[in-house]
């Protein structure tokens, strides 16, 4: 049986580790994309202007609610219309932007990511001490400053679990790109399992390849909590 | 064919798919909520020898998409069909509905083992005490004291696991139920009209925003009496239970 | 892997092609999962009849062609959304398709069957008799058209690829399934797990579900590619190429069906 995992010809052992590479690379890619809207909206739903508040606590609720595979087939089948109709409206002679499914999926999954990130910042923020904020505030620093050196420190520390949470579900959710047709990890373990009848095998693979990574993550992320949490004494 | 046109022709696959959906996220969540009561207790009282089987679940419903548990059991079973007709279950997995309501139902209990068990650690040792102290014996605490509060404490965590389950209830559709995401595919390959995916997404958010009115609901009548003006709401997301 | 021939390519074809295609070489969508017309090799290549006819085709009107693999369900999509320049995956050519996009003559003739296991005692194709049946197609396709027409009151079972329709027929799970005639005779002779079944009952021949044929999609608008997708497919008819790829897969001319 271990033949099949074999690299070369013969074995799919090298078509589930290509499928593998572009699993992570997908994963790593979203990873900013999705910080940086979450970062975005927390700012919206936190900010004092209500039009910024609505539009953020709207993206977050519209966002977390609907399931992460229609997300991914409405920027996947919307999103290269979208762009495409916008192209030819501002240069009708530019060659058409080709959306590709791993764009979409970064989109998509950033997406995602970004209005559950928005709610674990928004709490994180919220869980500051004000009284730090206002100390920085008397002692003349500016809102550059306090946000750097007082707030985004702490906000870290808060915010990892959460965010950490967060990855490891994007590293699950990056199987869904498979629907629509990017070549990773569960997408070669379908083809594999087409072209030699075992499924029950190969799935069980591609399972045990996905707990690993999350079982790696959960690890690392552990160690980053207890350096961003060194020197605090808990209650 | 507009928005418009398409909802009128199409409705009636589309209120099929959402009825399949409700009855998935349901089926899927009660089994769950039918089991892990038990599961909770084994993972805050048991030694941790013993826990290690339901650690080893748990983290591997976790760790791995629903989509590759899905296949797993789905096209898994159809692999061992022989092995599961002498075991007369073979019957149970030809039915997909049967399969993927296995795999909600597995993953699921996982996930409200662990809201529960955070849950049960939140009573607070001050009213096991009291309990003790009245004379209730182990089982009337837990019916009386133990597990209504913790599932006070755990109700909202509970709410937004049953929400991740009706998205998870989404993937149902690549092995051949027809639930809502499973009839929109089938709309959009017919039409190839891009609107049929909007009104899907509106109908999953409006069976959220019932969802979540009724839940918030149940919750201040569960806390009635606790005198709590504020009570948590249920849309933030806690840490550990968001999931794929 | 791509066959990638080493031909330049002038711009004036570009230009001719609407100027929609990208500027160098064209992109051929398919399936990849529908053996023996479009499927993987285990190195990850496209291999198949359509895509040796297509890439034909391609070294006929003198561009450079690249073979995109796409889902069956997003496969008209992706043509409008410019993923590739045309289509060449065994999709049939039907009026419903034809309001998105536009195709060439047909490539082959197909004919849609039933298969069902061996041995099995269902004989008749009615919808009375197979009604709480449970049957099988690819979605999307004139196949799961067909059995949602004929059989409204069978237990229909949608699937994502042919391949997983394929694997519930040999675990059972269907009770029968409908399918294109040529991929169904390759799966049941030449396949292990195919060896389970067997066609059965009349080729399901009817125009408005097999429709004018098989044929190469592209966008409405590319008239030009189609012309010349036209042009190249009676080129290779005349002089022989066709039949010697066609010799390859199967024993009788699929052009014609004899």
């Amino acid at each position: 049986m271990f033949e099949l995992f074999s690299y070369g010809d013969a074995g799919w052992g090298d078509e589930i580790l290509q499928g593998l590479a572009i699993t992570v690379q997908l994963a790593i890619a979203t990873l900013p994309v999705g910080l940086c809207i979450g970062f975005l909206a927390a700012f919206a739903s936190m900010s004092r202007a209500r039009p910024l508040r609505f539009l953020g606590f709207g993206y977050t609720t519209i966002m977390r609610g609907l399931p992460e595979i229609l997300t991914l087939f409405v920027v996947y089948n919307g999103a290269g219309l979208l762009i495409n109709a916008a192209l030819r409206w501002w240069a009708p002679e530019a060659s058409p932007i080709d959306f590709s499914p791993f764009a979409a999926g970064v989109v998509a999954l950033g997406m995602v990511f970004g209005a559950f990130a928005a709610e674990v910042l928004r709490g994180a923020f919220q869980s500051l001490d004000q009284g730090q904020v206002e100390a920085g505030r008397a002692i003349g620093m500016s809102s550059r400053q306090i946000f750097l050196r007082i707030q985004l420190p702490q906000v870290w520390r808060f915010a990892l679990p959460g965010l950490g949470n967060l990855w490891i579900n994007m590293l699950k959710d990056t199987a869904l790109v498979s629907v629509i047709a990017l070549d990773d990890l569960m997408r070669m373990t379908k083809v594999a399992v087409g072209v030699t009848k075992q499924p029950f095998t190969f799935y069980l693979l591609a399972c045990l390849i996905y707990w690993a990574m999350c079982v790696l993550s959960e690890l690392v992320l552990a160690q980053m909590e207890r350096r961003a949490n060194r020197g605090i004494r808990r209650a | 064919m507009n928005s418009l046109e398409i909802l009128v022709q199409y409705w009636p696959r589309l209120l099929d798919g959402t009825l399949m959906t409700i009855k998935l996220t349901l089926m899927g969540a009660l089994i769950a909520a039918a089991v892990s009561p038990m599961l909770a207790l084994v993972r805050v009282h048991a030694a941790p020898m013993a826990q290690a089987p339901l650690r080893i679940y748990v983290s591997f419903m976790r760790g791995t998409p629903i989509l590759a548990q899905l296949f797993l059991i789905f096209y898994g079973s159809g692999q061992f069909r022989p092995f599961l007709q002498e075991w007369g279950l073979w019957n149970f997995f030809r039915d997909p509905f049967n399969c993927a309501l296995l795999a909600f139902a597995l993953n699921s209990t996982a996930y409200q083992t662990e809201i529960l068990r955070g849950g049960i650690l939140g009573v607070p040792r001050g009213e096991i005490e009291a309990a003790k102290a009245i004379g209730l014996n182990r089982l009337k605490t837990l019916r009386r004291v133990v597990f209504p509060h913790a599932y006070r404490i755990a109700w909202p965590a509970l709410g937004n696991e049953v929400i991740l389950l009706m998205k998870a209830s989404a993937l149902a559709s690549v092995v051949t139920v027809f639930d809502l995401m499973g009839r929109t595919r089938q709309v959009f390959s017919k039409t190839f009209d891009f609107s049929v995916y909007l009104w899907a997404a509106l109908i999953y958010l409006c069976i959220t925003a019932i969802f979540v009115l009724l839940w918030r609901q149940a919750e201040r009548r569960l806390s009635r009496h606790t005198g709590a003006r504020h009570t948590p709401q249920a849309t933030a997301q806690p840490l550990k239970e968001t999931r794929a | 892997m791509t066959l990638k021939k080493t031909l330049t390519l002038a711009l004036a074809s570009a230009a001719m092609a609407a100027g929609t295609a990208s500027a160098d070489g064209l992109r051929l969508g398919t399936e990849g999962a529908y053996p023996p017309f479009n499927y993987i090799e285990s190195d990850g290549s496209i291999a198949g009849f359509d895509v040796e006819i297509g890439l034909e085709l391609c070294k006929r009107i003198g561009e450079d062609c690249e073979v995109v693999a796409q889902d069956w369900d997003g496969i008209i999509p992706g043509l409008l959304a410019d993923k590739y320049d045309f289509i060449i995956a065994s999709m049939f050519i039907t009026e419903e398709r034809k309001k998105q996009v536009d195709f060439t003559d047909p490539y082959y003739l197909a004919a849609m069957t039933h298969v069902v296991p061996k041995g099995s005692d269902i004989t008749e194709f009615t919808n009375e008799a197979l009604s709480g049946m449970v049957i099988g197609a690819q979605s999307g396709t004139t196949q799961a058209d067909y059995i949602e027409t004929a059989y409204p009151d069978a237990d229909i079972r949608l699937y994502p690829t042919q391949d997983e329709v394929n694997l519930d027929m040999a675990s059972g799970r269907i009770d029968l399934q409908v399918g294109d005639m040529l991929p169904m005779l390759d799966w049941t002779t030449k396949s292990e797990d195919g060896g389970c079944c067997e066609l059965a009952g009349e080729p399901i021949t009817d125009p408005a579900f097999v429709g004018d044929g098989v044929g190469i999609a592209v966008r409405q608008e590319d008239d030009a590619l189609r012309e010349k997708l036209n042009a190249a497919l009676a080129e290779i008819r005349a002089d022989g190429t066709y039949k010697a790829i066609n010799d390859k897969y199967f024993d009788i001319d699929v052009y014609t069906m004899k």
